[in-house]
């Protein structure tokens, strides 16, 4: 039996970067092939280019044995490739039967036809398990629930082959089994399924075939049965693995950051309650957590960015709690921010004007009410030179830097104007290997200098291996504490789910 | 979406010749849709346009085009302080107006020696301008009120108050069956230049202020910390949240900032040339500003130009109703050099943005190798 999907010696390239260089894929009919590899390893370049967003270099595309090429989605759509994004494209105001039918809509008399469609919809949901009902609104149903609805638009459009894009980044561990469940009776009925995760233990449980990329190049096809999760993280980051690993405690007994009571709510529903933290000069504080379970909230808070509810937040035993952001900054609270794109720079400006972002008010970058470009412009300099920001100049727009590149640059202008506290959100987030290596290098001078990190990332190995103290918040509580000496992944996941939870 | 509108807005720099090339192709292409619409409407284009080109240059018509385009350059530079941070001020309109009624009559009822007289009422209109323009600045950061919506609610409401008030102050304009404020006395009288030969027109002495407004605004928005954080507001609201940037305090202070300088708005008109604030004062110099501050893609000096053509392309059409050619042309024409202008830009920014990343990528590849 032919392939359902065959990739051949698919290179793409960026400005800039090789984001997918010979690439050999073949998923089989009826089976779950995963794809695995780390964050930047050029997995969603490759779906792009399967899903007809992004044209390949070179190579070449076969669907069931025969050679295509896409121009754009609706090319793949035809060829029965449909594609589950991570983030949900659903309107809320509109019904699940609304939402499947949009841009397909059937026709009868010039007006559409509600009941075909519902009729098919429910045939669908029938026949694969799905349980979606179609006259719920969006805006009321659960993420497990959007995301089936997200699979039947996708199968309502009459497709064969399912790309899903980290499909269980934003589901609780019994939503993930559900899942996985209905990916089963799909590969039942003949479909095919490219999933693609970093998620080595989802991977095993699901999937039938597993292709390893790294650095935009498949390094492994390999059977479930015959490799372990460890062999696998292994093949994703290769022999340089950089090691995250702390070595001597820095520690010291003065107390840099103070978190006691905080809570937040919105619209009556809490996001923090009572959450308390102290981080001592020389200590790293990690936060490990599901997504979405209060860390950007807490983050938020910390930086004043976001109003309270109650609490207090103290810096060298200072009161800061109705300070704004901007004296906060300016007594030495530092920002590695979780979207760098979002909050964390001018994309549009160049590389010295975003050296200033957050630093604008003091020396080197201002003097008085003026801007000192000079100054700014010589450490802009210091910061490219010192933190091996891989740049032509610093008059380039920070658009035109890759997204390491950019990470390097903020952790630099961090770290200058000698911070007391560092709050850093998941800093090594879609960077490559060798950046990562360098912030994780950056991160412990900077505790061995005295800093006090507050760490919140989704890589538990960059937890457990950078921290001095973790924490597990859940649902916007501080649910149970660990040392990263004596902690496994496996304990600090099931904290995190709740499954485990320690008073 | 965003970022085109950035571009629009000019919060994204184009540097070196192409910054003149989207222009120059936008005007060429607007010359081509008005030659287009000529031909459709009977006249000859070629004709028409040395027609208007020779007009345009007659002494007379010069000094006319300058004095306009120093109102247009204030208007434009209110309405760009705004728009570099996202804020869109529509109600430069009402502003000014209500700025320059006021002004004019305080200027009317006081006897002050000649500099300081000048000062007073410069002093007034900037601040009613800065206040009308406030109200919509503190419904935005304390209600969440568009500033688009309140700008333009309030210049209904400003155009109400004036007329109401000018009822009030009134006086009849000698000679004719209009009204105004009583007049400025001539120590409020701001002195012109004959600066073209051939004309007894007088240039307006206003321009002097102009051109100082303008690079107070490049000072203010390059040079200074309050500009840095104007200009990282308009990028990326919440990049500047982050930085620790007050975005209300921004917000109304960029407000006021924009209604200041449309108080001055009025100012060449009245200090300059009709002494009195009367029932045919002009009107719609704010909307002008808008078009005129897209055209110059709210750059200091881009706006110089903008506001020149502008007000050359105003003048030079009077002499069309003379040779029976509708001088409504002159409108089209401007409307189709400001959506010209945009699609250029934006093909221009495309076009040089590529050209960034692939040199970026190339000078790596070759530090690397």
């Amino acid at each position: 039996m032919k392939p359902a999907v065959e990739l051949r010696g698919i290179t793409k390239r960026f400005p800039g970067v090789v984001a997918n260089k010979n690439i050999e894929l073949s998923v089989a009919t009826g089976h779950v092939h995963a794809i695995v590899g780390e964050n930047g390893a050029g997995k969603s370049t490759l779906m792009k280019i399967l899903y007809g967003m992004q044209r390949p270099d070179e190579g070449e595309i076969r669907v069931n044995g025969e050679q295509v090429s896409f121009r754009t989605p609706a090319d793949a759509i035809a060829a029965g490739i449909g594609m589950v994004h991570q983030h949900f494209m659903l309107a809320d105001n509109l019904t699940v039967l609304e939402n499947v039918i949009l841009g397909s809509e059937p026709r009868r008399f010039g007006g559409i036809d509600f009941a075909a469609a519902r009729a098919k919809i429910k045939e669908i949901s029938a026949t694969y398990g799905l349980n979606v009902d179609p006259d719920a609104l969006v805006e009321d149903i659960g993420v497990g629930e959007r995301q089936r609805v997200e699979i039947l638009k996708v199968l309502y459009r009459g497709a064969r082959i399912l790309i899903l894009d980290e499909p269980t980044a934003v589901l609780v561990p019994q939503e993930v089994e559900e899942l996985f469940g209905n990916l089963r009776s799909l590969v039942e009925q003949g479909l095919t399924i490219i999933f693609i995760s970093h998620k080595l233990d989802e991977v095993l449980a699901v999937a039938d075939a597993i292709t390893v990329i790294r650095r935009g190049e498949t390094v492994a096809s390999v059977q479930p049965k015959d490799v372990t999760a460890r062999r696998l993280a292994e093949l994703m980051v290769g022999s340089e693995l950089p090691s995250p690993e702390t070595r001597e405690s820095t520690v010291t007994d003065e107390v840099a950051l103070e978190v006691s009571g905080l809570s937040m709510s919105k619209d009556g529903r809490p996001l923090l309650s009572g959450v308390d933290l102290r981080i001592r000069k020389g200590e790293v504080l990690g936060v490990a957590g599901v997504e979405g379970n209060g860390q950007a909230e807490l983050v938020e808070a910390i930086m004043g960015m976001r109003p309270i509810d109650s609490g207090s937040i103290r810096l060298l035993g200072e009161d800061v709690t109705a300070w704004p952001t901007l004296r906060r900054r300016e007594r030495g609270i530092a920002y590695i921010p979780e979207d760098r794109h979002r909050h964390g720079l001018l994309l549009e400006a160049p590389l010295w004007e975003n050296r200033m972002l957050g630093h604008q008010n003091r020396r080197p970058n201002a003097k008085g009410p003026w801007i000192d470009r000079a100054g700014a412009r010589r450490d802009t300099r210091r910061i490219v030179e010192e933190y091996d920001v891989r740049t032509p100049g610093i008059d380039v727009t920070a658009s035109a830097l890759s997204g390491g590149n950019q990470q390097k640059l903020i952790v630099g202008r961090e770290m200058s104007g000698e911070p007391v506290v560092l709050i850093a959100a998941h800093p090594t987030r879609g960077v490559d290997v060798g950046a990562q290596a360098a912030i994780w290098d950056h991160l412990r001078n900077a505790r061995a200098a005295g800093l006090a990190v507050l760490l919140i990332s989704a890589d538990l190995d960059e937890l457990i291996g950078l921290s001095d103290t973790l924490k597990v918040i859940l649902r916007g509580r501080i649910v149970a504490d660990f040392d990263p000496a004596e902690v496994t992944p496996e304990r600090l996941g099931s904290a995190m789910t709740g499954a485990r939870e320690v008073a | 979406m965003n970022g085109f509108v950035d571009r629009l807005l000019g919060r994204v720099p184009l540097s070196g010749v192409l910054a003149i090339v989207a222009p120059v192709l936008a005007i060429l292409f607007a010359a081509v849709v008005t030659s287009l619409v000529l031909l459709l409407t009977g006249s000859p284009p070629l004709d028409t346009i040395l027609l208007m080109a020779e007009y345009g240059v007659r002494p007379r018509t010069l000094v006319l085009t300058l004095n306009a385009a120093t109102t247009f350059y204030l208007s434009a530079i209110a309405v760009a302080i705004g728009f570099r941070m996202n804020l869109f001020n529509i109600g430069v309109d009402g502003q000014y107006r209500l700025a320059a009624l006021i002004a004019a009559a305080v200027g009317g009822a006081v006897v002050l020696p000649g500099p300081l007289h000048i000062a007073l009422i410069i002093v007034v209109a900037v601040l009613v301008g800065a206040a009308w323009a406030a109200i919509a600045g503190i419904l935005k950061v304390t209600r969440g009120v568009s500033e688009v919506i309140s700008t333009i609610m309030l210049n209904a409401i400003a155009t109400g108050l004036g007329a109401w008030l000018l009822t009030q102050w009134a006086v009849p304009v000698s000679g004719s069956n209009n009204i105004g404020t009583r007049p400025l006395p001539e120590s409020a009288h701001f002195p012109g230049f004959e600066l073209i030969p051939g004309t007894p027109l007088k240039v307006f002495g206003f321009i002097v202020i102009a051109a100082l407004v303008g690079i107070g605004f490049h000072v203010l928005l390059n040079r200074t910390v309050f500009g840095f954080n104007l200009r990282a507001t308009g990028r990326s609201e919440p990049a500047a949240v982050a930085s620790g940037v007050d975005v209300k305090k921004m917000v109304v202070a960029a407000m006021v900032i924009s209604g200041g300088l449309a108080g001055l708005v009025g100012m060449p008109q009245l200090l300059g040339q009709s002494y009195t604030y009367s029932l045919d004062f002009p009107a719609g110099l704010g909307f002008t500003g808008i078009a005129i501050a897209l055209l110059g893609r709210n750059n200091p000096v881009g706006i110089v130009f903008a506001s020149l053509l502008w007000a050359f392309l105003d003048n030079s059409a009077q002499i069309l109703d003379l040779e029976a050619i509708p001088k409504e042309i002159v409108t089209i024409m401007q409307g189709t050099i400001v959506l010209s202008v945009i699609v250029a830009y934006e093909l221009v920014h495309r076009y040089s943005q590529t050209a960034l990343q692939r040199r970026v990528g190339r000078e790596l590849g070759e530090v690397k190798a």
